[in-house]
């Protein structure tokens, strides 16, 4: 099948305004705000059964309805803080594919009725940021963005936000905090940016791959959409590889792929031929997945990877191989989310911090059976405790790779084996 | 001050934000304040704050969370090496350590010729294109991935020689 999202990998310059208009580029856009509602526009993309890809899975059409219509202004923010370890997808698709996204972010403004999006990108997408603040300027010069629109009377601007190495400012009300030029520590909820988001207003937020399926589904309906993929996920995914894999990479597949076809087919195979040890279906902030036979011929698709006790997440996938014990693997996440965590959550400040002394004294041969008892004991207690998902993801690969690899958690064995 | 060394970008960047919520301009002005030195000094942080109506406290508040902005002086060029998770499996802690040994410098040191630090950084969104690292000045940031030593020494001498400025 045809790439829907990575396209500019069968067309060349597809990044350039001439080329993404000569192969469709904002009909979608022109059709959405020149012949349906902003209602029918939320209608549609509900219909397909699109799910933000970010992570949540929350269906995006749902997440649009909940906007209310009697505060004003509204807003759209584009979440392009991609941080996470093991995800790099977004980064591809706004440097080679950047005005599908952007037209994507517009008619989400449009159903929302929004006049200004904001894109929140990572201090690190300096480079990304700068070419994007160039397309933004095609799209006005070319009457994509400004006043009335299409000879409507919507009008439209987006403007790009750097941020300034945060992981948290992923987390949507992080991001909406350092927007409006504080620290990024996640608000309390409720209410939620639906109700109350930037600037206090009417605010949805959306990943940057979740907004660039929007104009495909605008374009060729939501029956189309929906017969991509499987019932309980519609559509295609970026599968992003990494780790011990010979070919990694991003793959745009279609819900369903196993992860015996994206490891051994797409990703060319483990590396030195290696068996697969582990898998975390989600990032960093995965549990972790012992690849058995069963595993390896999971779909991965939001139920099934459900099955193997981990979520599918964002689809960061990261294979580890028998190169290397799984105490190492946990002590670089623990130390990320520790290093990442904001200090807001006691449980997540101060679990964070001890996680890490316990790992680091597991990993370095000096613990005994109650340092790891007790690692485990503390991550389990963080659980359910912190206002954002960044300390219960810190948690998650340590409780399930104690529990699932008990082997590689004995204290007296002789020095693990390192990256 | 801010505002007569760099008046179109800081009109630009506060034209970005609704005129009410001027203090969303902090952080593009903490990266204009750092432009020159590589880090923020006091007094930026004084103008910063008087141009958005906000305490200096509040200010470095901001500088201290974010890891990006910095408030002492460095090496012209921050190399950033990534270290997490799958850039590790891809040998990211043996590329970090060859290239302290080359330099001669631990994690966290200047070259003697005050030009590059060496830091070790969080994910990079780069994990397919291992190793990889970030040069951060002043002038901004830019990415270099798929790295092999011999590419990077080349890279560190370029920058030696010309005193490159980043794209």
């Amino acid at each position: 099948m045809a790439a829907l999202l990575l396209r500019h990998r069968e067309i060349p310059n597809i990044g350039k305004m001439d080329v993404y208009k000569k192969n469709g580029g904002f009909g979608a856009f022109k059709k959405a705000v020149t012949t349906m509602k902003p209602q029918e526009v939320t209608e549609v993309v509900k219909a397909s059964g699109l799910r933000g890809r970010g992570g949540a899975g929350f269906p995006t059409g749902v997440k649009w309805s909940f906007i209310p219509n009697n505060i004003w202004p509204h807003y759209v923010v584009a979440n392009a803080d991609e941080s996470e370890p093991g995800t790099f997808k977004d980064r591809e698709i706004m440097e080679n594919n950047p005005f599908q996204f952007l037209e994507g972010a517009a008619i989400a403004a449009y159903a929302v009725g929004a006049n200004a999006a904001y894109v929140y990108l990572r201090g690190e997408f300096w480079t990304v940021a700068a070419s994007l603040d160039e397309k933004i300027a095609d799209m006005e010069k070319a009457g994509f963005l400004g006043d009335k629109l299409f000879g409507s009377d919507y009008s439209l601007r987006i403007h790009t936000h750097l941020g300034a190495g945060a992981y948290i400012c992923g987390e949507e009300t992080a991001l909406l905090e350092s927007i409006e030029g504080k620290r990024g520590l996640p608000r309390i909820r409720p209410p939620f940016p639906a109700v109350y988001g930037l600037y206090g207003k009417p605010t949805v937020i959306n990943n940057v791959e979740t907004l660039t399926n929007v104009p495909l589904i605008v374009e060729k309906g939501a029956d189309w959409y929906k017969s991509l993929g499987t019932a309980d996920s519609a559509g295609v995914k970026i599968f992003s590889l990494s780790g011990h894999v010979n070919k990694p990479g991003n793959y745009e597949l279609p819900f369903g792929t196993t992860y015996r076809e994206l490891i051994y087919q797409y990703g060319g195979g483990v590396t030195e031929g290696r068996p697969v040890k582990a898998i975390m279906s989600a990032g960093a902030s995965s549990a972790m997945i012992v690849a058995d036979d069963k595993a390896l011929d999971t779909p991965m698709d939001y139920a099934s990877v459900r099955t193997l006790g981990a979520d599918l997440g964002s689809a960061s996938v990261i294979v580890i191989n028998d190169s290397v014990d799984l105490d190492w693997v946990i002590n670089k996440t623990i130390h990320f989310f520790k290093h990442e965590s904001c200090g807001k959550c006691t449980p997540c400040r101060e679990g964070t911090y001890w996680m890490l002394h316990l790992i680091e004294r597991i990993e370095h041969g000096e613990a005994t059976k109650e340092n790891v008892e007790l690692l485990n004991l503390v991550a389990r207690q963080m659980q359910n405790k912190c206002l954002c998902p960044l300390g219960e993801f810190s948690t998650m690969a340590v409780t399930t790779a104690i529990e699932r690899f008990p082997a590689d958690f004995i204290p007296s064995r002789a020095g693990g084996s390192h990256g | 001050m801010l505002a007569e060394k760099y008046p179109e970008e800081v009109k630009k960047i506060l034209a970005k934000y609704p005129p009410e919520q001027k203090r969303s301009a902090v952080m593009p002005l903490l990266y204009l304040a750092q432009r020159d030195e590589g880090f923020i000094n006091k007094a930026a942080l004084e103008d910063v704050a008087q141009m958005l109506d906000i305490t200096s406290t509040d200010v470095a508040g901001i500088v201290g969370f974010y890891t990006l902005f910095h408030d002492e002086k460095a090496g012209k060029y921050r190399m950033q090496v990534c270290t997490d998770l799958p850039c590790a499996l891809r040998g990211a802690d043996k590329f970090l350590e060859e290239l302290c040994g080359h330099l001669g410098v631990k994690v966290g040191e200047t070259t003697s010729d005050g030009m590059i630090t060496i830091e070790a950084v969080m994910c990079l969104a780069g994990c397919d294109k291992a190793p990889i690292f970030q040069l951060q000045s002043g002038e901004g940031i830019e990415t270099h991935e798929n790295m092999t030593m011999d590419k990077t020494m080349e890279l560190v001498a370029a920058l030696r020689k010309s005193g490159k400025e980043l794209k």
